[in-house]
């Protein structure tokens, strides 16, 4: 595995009776934007905490540049990240902020002017922070994690409290951060999110990773192997696929979804049986499918070696 | 590749001193939070405040002047003296042969009592005015035989009472400046008690016999006492040899003086009496009340010292511990600690960053206050006419240096608990317990000495003994309580019972930070 970006590698913790981690696993490597996608509670927030040294794992290994984060003398200029964007001192003021940052890991505040003007937030550095809007929070937060200039940039949930603007502008400066050749890990609870920035995504549920893969390798896997059936006698088709082998579910109000059967296998396996049938085509997933097929089970996933979903 | 090119040169530019860079980015965080920069400046306003108040409060215009000794000190010359002037050298011997006390035990009660450091003997003093040189031998009713001189000097002589059995036997010669003083128990056999050099008492100096009877020490306050003694075989040798009083015990050549009668250091006499002495040949009963000896806090009520000037430590304290406690407790409630950890991963560096900006800054400000608020509240009072016990220029820059190194020291305690607790109200709950609740049960009067002994020998309010400038006398009995203004520990000693805390607590936060989960 690369040097570069971030390798997360069986991490496992537990809070108590909890598991947070359960064999947590992958690597984001460097000139893309890799998504980190689950819902609340699966372990997206444990695992950057973990990659930051802030929590402690019970087994497992984090790296970052082929480093632990805690072994470097300045991590802004490794790894820059932002967990919270109300992690903030209100009463100090944005610019002053990124100063004390900067001071810890020896740049200036001409660094500090610079990462200001980058996001936009120049109009309101020196106003205190609690006053600031949550965007403009997650621009200020942005602002530090490219204080170093770090070749690795990790984001938790940086479309939060975004208005469509930001959510713009954060979407292209994810990509341009990822043009610029550095690793970007960003998460997210929603897929709509990262779909649009994200060529990589990593999707966990339950503290373990269930699938890793390319976006349209995901989406491919996902509707590889599936058709789509409209049918007034649901009930009749479904006992023949049934009996056929294959894997049936609802679709809608007349349509069914059946997998491990080819359309024509499903077209002469009805003809035979003369259930009658309007259509029959391949099925296309939509991400937003992949993503709850595979939350909603929390199996294992993985393009290339798709081992079929039981739902 | 850029990025890997940029990487290595980074890294090697890391190379610098990184708790320097910790530090700095401390220092940055505290003067960025105007609110912790004005707590700062209000606990050095604060001292001030505290001072003019305690300066401009009391107002003793028009009061007798305290008496003072040749060393500039407070004294107490309270006593009553049968005395005559005697020119040039000599020598004088008389015998004790009863001093007994009595104590008042409720109004217009007055029963016979202990009264240890009561006195009867010999004295020479250049006048009768308080605080005029002089050199006294004496017995006294616990303590022995004493020669004692200038207010504070005190030297011990053969044990034991004396009664109408045994009576004690004392001599003082005079040579010039010098000054001797004998006891004997058989008026044969002399032992010198000792020997003093006493400047200013003149050519003609006042001799005679004297009783004094300091206030009774019990339940945390004094009561005033009355003592009377029996002199018999009053002889005067060499230059001063008898003229003809010995032989006509009519002649009035000795006066009976009440001496200080007038004095802020002077309680005065039980049920409002008063000394005297009647004569039969040569034998003498006198009776005395007040003391020769150094003034001390209760024996001058109405002295202030340099801790009453520097009242407002006290709430400069709380101000200090709040804003100690949220440098960290505030990166914990908005969870900015996480950054702070992200930024410098070396968490004990963090800690130990944080814990010398605030001390170096809270002693700032605790020094700014302290040297403003000492000269200005002095004069105050001063003005006011209040007397101020003296204190040594070492001793005013210990007060003003420790005073800002207790606050200093107390705020990082607070950052400390703070840290271990990670919440503002519980740590600032707990370290002024800590710190101020000794305070305040040290200014409670009818704290048994006990308590207040034990708050301020093990508590962190331990650290208040560095404020302290009066200085307890062996010779005098008094309530030397941290009430009054006397610690059991040394003004450094007990500052270090604070930085032990201090040191702990850093110890703990440290070992914590780097276990648990941030």
């Amino acid at each position: 595995m690369s040097a570069a970006g971030i390798v997360v590698d069986g991490l496992r913790k537990r809070y108590g009776a909890t598991v947070a981690l359960d064999g947590m696993s992958f690597a984001v490597r460097p000139g893309v934007v890799t998504g980190l996608v689950g819902p609340n509670g699966a372990g997206k927030s444990t695992t950057m905490r973990v990659i930051l040294g802030l929590d402690a794992v019970d087994e497992g290994t984090a790296l970052v540049g082929g480093r632990p984060y805690r072994s470097f003398r300045h991590p802004l200029k490794h790894l820059g990240s932002l967990l919270d964007a109300g992690a903030l001192h209100p009463g100090r003021s944005g610019r002053d902020h990124l100063l004390w940052l900067a001071h810890a890991q020896g740049l200036t505040a001409r660094r500090v002017d610079q990462v200001i003007e980058q996001v936009g937030l120049a109009p309101a550095a020196r106003r205190k922070a609690g006053g600031y809007s949550l965007g403009m929070r997650q621009r200020l937060g942005i602002a530090a994690a490219l204080l170093g200039d770090p070749p690795v940039v990790m984001l938790d949930e940086p479309f939060n409290g975004m208005d469509p603007d930001g959510i713009i502008w954060m979407r292209g400066f994810l990509r341009s951060l990822a043009a610029q050749g550095r690793a970007v890990l960003v998460s997210s609870h929603l897929m709509n999110e990262v779909q649009d920035t994200a060529a990589h995504l990593v999707v966990i549920g339950r503290g373990r990773v269930v699938a890793d893969a390319g976006l349209a390798e995901l989406i491919a896997a996902a509707s590889r192997n599936r058709v789509a059936l409209r049918t007034t006698a649901a009930a009749q088709a479904l006992r023949v696929l049934a009996e056929a082998g294959a894997r049936v579910t609802g679709g809608g109000r007349d349509a069914v979804v059946v997998s491990g059967l080819s359309a024509e296998q499903v077209v002469a396996l009805l003809g035979r049986s003369a259930v009658p049938f309007s259509e029959v085509s391949a099925h296309r997933a939509t991400l937003e499918d992949v993503y709850l097929e595979l939350t909603g089970g929390a199996v294992e996933f993985r393009a290339g070696a798709p081992s079929e979903v039981a739902l | 590749m850029t990025i890997a090119r940029r990487l290595s040169r980074s890294g090697r530019r890391a190379g610098g001193n990184s708790f320097a860079r910790v530090l700095h980015a401390e220092w940055t965080k505290f003067r960025t939070v105007r609110r912790w920069v004005s707590g700062m400046a209000a606990a050095a306003l604060t001292l001030v405040l505290f001072a003019l108040l305690a300066g401009a409060s009391s107002n003793q215009q028009g009061s007798p002047p305290v008496p003072t000794g040749p060393d500039g000190g407070p004294v107490t010359d309270s006593f009553y003296f049968v005395h005559r002037p005697l020119a040039g050298d000599g020598s004088v011997t008389v015998s004790v042969s009863a001093l007994d006390s009595s104590i008042p035990k409720g109004p217009g009660d007055l029963r016979p009592g202990i009264v240890p450091w009561a006195k009867a003997g010999l004295v020479i003093k250049a006048s009768t005015r308080q605080g005029s040189p002089y050199a006294a031998i004496m017995a006294t009713a616990s303590h022995g035989v004493r020669m004692q001189d200038s207010y504070v000097n005190d030297t011990a002589g053969p044990p034991g009472p004396v009664s109408p059995t045994s009576p004690r036997r004392l001599r003082l010669d005079r040579s010039g400046e010098t000054i001797t003083g004998h006891a004997s128990t058989d008026g044969t056999t002399w032992t010198e008690v000792g020997s003093v050099r006493v400047s200013g008492l003149g050519s003609t100096a006042q001799v005679g016999l004297f009783v004094a009877s300091p206030p009774a020490v019990g339940g945390g306050g004094t009561s005033v006492s009355v003592s009377t003694a029996t002199f018999t075989d009053l002889r005067t040798h060499g230059g001063w040899a008898a003229d003809d009083w010995a032989a006509d015990p009519s002649g009035d050549t000795w006066t009976g003086t009440q001496v200080g009668a007038e004095s802020p250091t002077f309680a005065g006499y039980p049920d409002n009496g008063s000394g005297s002495v009647t004569r039969s040949d040569a034998r003498f009963t006198l009776t005395g009340a007040g003391d020769i000896a150094p003034a001390v806090r209760d024996s001058l009520p109405t002295g202030g010292h340099l801790r009453d000037i520097l009242t407002g430590t006290f709430a400069a304290l709380i101000a200090v511990i709040v804003v100690g406690t949220l440098f960290v407790t505030e990166e914990y409630r908005t969870r900015m600690i996480h950054v702070t950890l992200a930024a410098s991963p070396r968490r004990s560096r963090v800690l130990v960053a944080k814990a010398m900006v605030l001390w170096s800054v809270t002693f700032a400000a605790g020094l700014v206050g302290a040297v403003l608020a000492a000269p200005l509240g002095e004069r105050l009072a001063r003005g006011n006419g209040v007397y101020l016990f003296p204190v040594s220029f070492a001793s005013e820059l210990r007060v003003t240096v420790g005073t800002a190194a207790l606050l200093a020291t107390a705020s990082v305690l607070a950052l400390c608990v703070g840290s271990v607790l990670r919440r503002s109200a519980g740590a600032v709950t707990t370290v002024v317990v800590a710190m101020v609740l000794p305070y305040v049960l040290i200014a409670v009067p009818f704290m048994p000495a006990s308590v207040s002994t034990a708050v301020a020998t093990v508590t962190p309010g331990a650290a208040f003994a560095v404020q302290q400038t009066l200085v307890p006398y062996a010779q005098v009995a008094s309530n030397y309580t941290p009430y009054y203004g006397y610690y059991p520990l040394g003004p450094w000693s007990g500052l270090a019972v604070l930085a032990g805390y201090a040191v702990a607590s850093l110890t703990v936060a440290v070992v914590l930070l780097n276990r648990r989960d941030a």
